[in-house]
């Protein structure tokens, strides 16, 4: 593929004190495609992410969206990036102190300056693309189980039409059919809006269903990456032994045994 | 030995370190603050909303504190002063003692205690639960979002919750020094009102300023630099109300010397 990436890593390095995050971290994500992160807890995938926002500084290396580096910028040229993204949080992260339209709305007037009558029409819209009736949208999110939450997390994240969708563990804590509906939605709405989508999980099922390629994240480094039609035949031991979820093999956990 | 001397001096060396970093961070918050405060755009609705909770929701705290130590206060300069015969400066000594101290510091310590420990459990709430992190990827600076409406809230009305508190204090010393005392009421009015000058009320009002600033300032920093967690956030709460009332009194010395050292 010639065409610019949409999201470029390129040798990006993080550490927190002496625990080295990432470790020149390399990926290519291209216009529309739906790329899932997957690898086990504490191996980076989050920090990815935040990198990604700028929420954290990379000590090394450089991201680039649409070909323009984002890594050290401020003010103007880091809220043009940031109004590219749309995300959906672990927890989903709603504002408890709103009622759950204002939290769709959020983007639209505090972001685009859209009037508030203007934004609760387009945040009603959007919930109903996620399966929620107006009757929720005078809720507060302490009223709503957890996967209303993701929904309504969901509902925000595509509330302002984003360029790039991000989800962080779109179905950890969820029933399995919940999850199901999750990803179900995740793959309409990312289509619906033509965005390019990043994933973080270690759900294999989820990411199976939602990735048109998939890249492991192991010590700091995509060690694999490639389609999900591949990923059974990756000839990677690592890879294997992650999607088969065995304790044996080359990635060992460290627990200490008594 | 030398081990231990080593060891010892490495251990002082990293407090160090830390006691310096944690200056440095809240100096570039303060910084941060201040400058979001003071610029383009305001959010009017959170600023609103922030000074009913810090203004109105305080009034009844503020004002049992200010009316109990006027009446305390009242008693106590009357049988200290008894025993040299100068019960006449009674009210003199509630209204200067109310309006230059006890109103502006006892305020804001309440205040310290209900709203900076509220602003700190929620700011810290949102960091753990990464309402901080969503209202960045919204476009939204949480600092012109979160900070800067408490900042500027609290710096406003901590003075007219003083100025409440001047007046109910002074009532309370009224009313026990006629209705117990047996101190004649337009006397006392007018020993009040005689010898009061406008700086006894602004210099209050000043510190009262000040240390809504400094309690919302804390409040926002312990808040904002949460760690993980329900004991993450309980230490920022009282770190916020502990620094918040130590910085109060140090700061009130400071500006007493500013207004009254000769």
């Amino acid at each position: 593929m010639s065409e610019t990436p949409k999201v470029s890593f390129q040798d990006v390095h993080i550490s927190f004190g002496a625990n080295r995050v990432l470790q020149g971290f390399n990926l290519d994500i291209h216009p529309r495609e739906s790329v899932v992160i997957i690898g086990g807890s504490g191996t980076g995938k989050s920090v990815t992410l935040k990198c990604l926002l700028g929420l954290l500084l990379p000590q090394r290396g450089s991201i680039r969206i649409d070909g323009e580096e984002i890594v050290g910028t401020h003010g103007r040229s880091r809220t043009r990036a940031l109004a590219k993204f749309g995300m959906l949080f672990q927890s989903a992260a709603l504002f408890d102190s709103l009622p759950v339209w204002e939290n769709v709305a959020f983007g639209l007037i505090q972001g685009k300056g859209r009037s508030r009558d203007e934004a609760k029409k387009i945040a009603l819209e959007k919930l109903g693309q996620v399966g929620l009736g107006d009757d929720v949208a005078d809720l507060n999110p302490a009223e709503l189980s957890g996967g209303m939450k993701k929904r309504v997390g969901l509902a925000r994240a595509i509330a302002t039409d984003p360029e790039i969708m991000l989800f962080d563990e779109p179905t950890t804590g969820l029933d399995p059919i919940m999850g199901d509906v999750i990803d179900q939605l995740i793959s309409k709405c990312v289509k619906e809006i033509g965005a390019t989508a990043i994933s973080i999980t270690h759900d294999m099922a989820s990411a199976r269903r939602i990735a048109d390629r998939m890249a492991m994240l192991y010590k700091g480094q995509i060690i694999w990456a490639g389609a999900v039609s591949e990923i059974d035949d990756s000839g990677n031991a690592l890879v294997d032994q992650f999607i088969h979820g065995r304790a044996e093999g080359p990635i060992q956990m460290e627990i200490r045994t008594p | 030995m030398t081990g231990v001397v080593i060891q010892f001096l490495s251990t002082i060396g990293r407090l160090f370190l830390t006691f310096l970093g944690a200056i440095g961070g809240l100096t570039l918050f303060t910084a941060s603050a201040v400058v979001n405060s003071v610029t383009p755009p305001f959010y009017f609705r959170l600023i609103a909303r922030q000074m009913i909770v810090v203004g109105y929701y305080s009034l009844p705290v503020v004002g049992l504190t200010a009316l109990f130590t006027g009446m305390v206060l009242a008693l106590q300069i009357y049988t200290g002063s008894s025993r040299f015969n100068a019960e006449g400066a009674v009210a003199t000594i509630v209204v200067i003692g109310i309006t230059r101290e006890l109103g502006p510091v006892l305020a804001g310590l309440m205040v310290a205690g209900r709203v900076g420990a509220a602003m700190a459990a929620e700011i810290g709430t949102m960091r753990v639960t990464e309402q901080i992190d969503a209202l960045t990827t919204l476009s939204t600076n949480p600092f012109k979002y979160l900070v800067a409406p408490r900042l500027i809230a609290a710096t406003l009305m901590l003075p007219i919750l003083v100025l409440v508190a001047d007046i109910i204090g002074v009532f309370g010393g009224y009313v026990v020094s006629t209705q117990k005392l047996g101190f004649n009421p337009a006397t006392y009015l007018k020993n009040t009102f005689e010898f009061l000058e406008t700086i006894d009320v602004t210099s209050g009002l000043v510190k009262a300023a000040a240390f809504g600033f400094i309690i919302a300032l804390m409040g926002c920093y312990s808040g904002y630099n949460s760690k993980v967690g329900a004991q993450g956030v309980g230490s920022a709460t009282t770190n916020a109300v502990v620094t918040a009332s130590i910085l109060i009194l140090a700061s009130n010395y400071l500006i007493t010397e500013l207004f009254f050292a000769r």
